[in-house]
């Protein structure tokens, strides 16, 4: 095990406690709760959960890009020692972009329709690395080489509706890489593209980082492509996370219940023809506004008992390298 | 293949294109309209009690095959033929008998159902039009519904908006089956939900499809999701089948490039990830079709005469057919090696 300092001087980005909460008539929603996790460098964080869970907007609330009527209401944001939270918009507005990029979904509703590829690339790294025009555009060209698009010289001029979703999401992911930051956050980056493209951008991405050595947060609803592509993964369920471990050893020997049903409930492909039905989780997603005492998940845990309203929801922490917010139930079941 | 005694639906060398409205410059320069070929001769068998499974990429042709299958948009060539009755040339009173018997299934439970019906409204309103029921019987009929799809009573006088999207759904599902339909066709009726609730709307379907004795076109885009729930496949490229058979036999034993490659990309938890993409490119236009083989562009086995003749079916299996001059003998990566 590395000495305790070594780690904290790699780690990038640290978060702790992170809560945030939509304002409603009745108080606060909460969209994440006391989350914690951290990134070092060089590292793949994958988050996992279903819709809803809180996942996408811890991501944003990063870059404090929380959407109104949502705010982080407590916790803090450690970036290479400094908390974000408290720094000015000014210079949070000189980490993002630069030293922290993000890549979302929907590459059509990131990209300016009325600007050029071209120009949407170059304006970042005017903007955020002072290039001139002409070096901005070598770069650019560069780029879009770099990110698999065939003739990129050619491509600059062209609008973004002219592109395919997939070349989209690759001129996405050149802005994003344009100012080498060393931070990914990746936002479903896959979901809205066919399996054979997804395959090809998450390979693209893959190579960057090894070329980089840039860390990422990949957030997806597909167990799988988390899988291949993390080297920890985080489960969240409701707003908390539920449980957080070494990708493999996370999802071969799952701990928490619900981690524990998701895995079950996915089709698997290489069980084709062998026909028994599957196992769902039983029930209804939660509902914010309506959460149980304690653990969140307790209305549809097979292993569901008197001591579930007064679980903390904290990971147990005895072991770092793989915890659980469930205290009763580990990967062979009841303790 | 069968003949078509036995089997309950069939289609047979659907064609199906679309045109781009012209622009002023275009018309004035007299060029002819380009051509989007959506379908490109595509035959289907579908029997009885059984679930046949179309998968492909988005523009492979998917959803215009089961829009085409109860015309709501006309095909331009082809036949089809439900219980042996040719749908193509059927009056409009057979045509809504045939309808009534072949019912769709959306993909958006959010947009398919009227947000101002209430779920009995909703549910009883097909049998209603059709004469099915009368006033009195259809509140007997909701409820063998919403039990068939596992729904409480109580949701029967609430409205979409109250439900999730899960319950949506079973909602449109115990719509269609309000006709008491032999086939159903779900285009990617499962594809918007959560893992969770997908896998309780995939045993519905498969519960319903063996109670019922149903004939199920099953459309989605997600490999696993298809080889589960269907017995046969048939995969899907630029408008043309490009090979179908029995699912694990497809799936396992692969003899088409493009249904490797798509293997080959499906993320799992247990495959490691390549570090080359299973394919490279994109599906090409559907305006310009490439000639000979429509997967030459992509494809790592392409040889000279893939550019030059479009390939024949090749009967591998008994039932198992590919649409390739190569062949190549593959083992999908994708899922062996792991037992």
């Amino acid at each position: 095990m590395r000495k305790q300092s070594e780690a904290m001087e790699a780690l990038l980005l640290k978060v702790d406690d992170l809560t945030i909460g939509f304002a409603d008539r009745r108080g606060f929603l909460l969209a994440a709760n006391r989350v914690s996790f951290s990134v070092p460098k060089d590292h793949t964080l994958g988050m996992v959960g279903e819709s809803g869970c809180g996942k996408s907007v811890t991501l944003r609330s990063l870059l404090g890009l929380v959407p109104y009527p949502g705010e982080v209401i407590a916790g803090s944001i450690m970036w290479m020692g400094r908390d974000l939270r408290g720094v000015s918009k000014k210079k949070l507005e000189q980490i993002r972009g630069k030293d922290i990029s993000m890549i979302f979904q929907d590459p059509t509703s990131c990209l300016n329709p009325v600007f050029s590829v071209g120009d949407q690339i170059t304006e970042m790294l005017r903007l955020k690395l002072y290039m001139s025009r002409q070096k901005a555009y070598a770069r650019a060209v560069e780029l879009l080489d770099r990110v698999g698009i065939p003739s990129p010289k050619l491509r600059l001029t062209d609008y973004p509706h002219q592109l395919s979703g997939g070349m989209r999401q690759r001129v996405m992911i050149a802005i994003a890489i344009a100012s080498q930051p060393k931070l990914l956050l990746a936002d479903e980056p896959t979901t809205a593209l066919d399996v054979t493209i997804q395959d090809q951008i998450l390979s693209l991405l893959a190579e960057i980082r090894e070329e980089t050595g840039m860390s990422m947060i990949l957030v997806s609803h597909d167990v799988g492509v988390v899988a291949q592509n993390s080297d920890e993964v985080a489960v969240m369920y409701a707003g908390y996370l539920v449980e957080r471990g070494r990708a493999q050893e996370l999802l071969h020997r799952p701990r928490h219940p619900y981690t524990q049903g998701l895995l079950k409930a996915i089709p698997k492909i290489d069980q084709v023809g062998e026909g028994g039905p599957l196992v769902p989780i039983r029930g209804q997603p939660p509902n914010l506004a309506d959460l149980p005492q304690g653990c969140p998940f307790q209305p549809r845990c097979r292993f569901m008992n008197e001591g579930c309203s007064t679980v903390s929801m904290e990971l147990n922490r005895q072991e770092p390298e793989h915890g659980s917010a469930c205290p009763f139930v580990d990967e062979g079941g009841m303790r | 293949m069968s003949g078509s005694g036995s089997a309950l639906l069939e289609v047979r060398d659907l064609f199906k294109y679309f045109f781009k409205k012209p622009s002023l410059l275009e018309r004035l320069s007299r060029k002819p309209k380009s051509r989007l070929v959506a379908l490109d001769g595509i035959s289907l068998t579908l029997n009885e009690n059984e679930t046949l499974g179309l998968v492909g990429e988005s523009g492979s042709g998917k959803s215009t095959t089961a829009r085409c299958i109860v015309r709501l948009y006309e095909p331009d060539n082809g036949a089809i033929f439900f219980q042996g009755q040719d749908v193509l040339s059927a009056a409009a009173e057979q045509l809504r008998a045939i309808r009534r018997e072949v019912q769709l299934i959306y993909q958006d439970p959010y947009t398919s159902l009227n947000p101002r019906m209430t779920v009995r409204t909703a549910i009883s309103e097909p049998a209603r039009v059709h004469g099915m029921v009368d006033r009195a019987g259809s509140d007997s009929l909701v409820e063998e519904l919403l039990d068939r799809v596992s729904l409480p009573l109580t949701v029967a006088d609430l409205r979409p908006r109250a439900l999730s999207g899960g319950q949506r759904q079973r909602v449109a599902i115990a719509r269609a089956l309000s006709l008491r339909p032999k086939v159903i066709i779900a285009d990617e009726a499962v594809s918007a939900l959560d893992v969770s609730i997908q896998a309780q709307m995939l045993n519905l379907f498969d519960k319903l499809c063996k109670g019922l004795g149903l004939g199920m076109i099953f459309i989605a885009h997600q490999l696993s999701v298809i080889a589960h729930i269907s017995q046969r496949v048939a995969i899907m490229y630029l408008g043309r089948i490009v090979e179908t058979g029995p699912t694990p036999e497809v799936f396992l034993r692969p003899r088409h490039p493009y249904t490797d490659a798509l293997l080959r990309a499906h993320p799992t938890i247990e495959s490691q990830r390549n570090r080359t993409p299973a394919l490279s490119g994109e599906i090409p236009s559907p305006y310009a079709i490439p000639e000979g083989c429509r997967f030459n562009t992509r494809c790592r086995y392409a040889e000279k005469r893939c550019f030059i003749e479009d390939p024949d079916p090749t009967e591998v299996s008994p039932g198992h057919f590919s649409w390739c001059h190569v062949l190549p003998e593959l083992k999908s990566e994708g899922i062996s090696g792991k037992k």
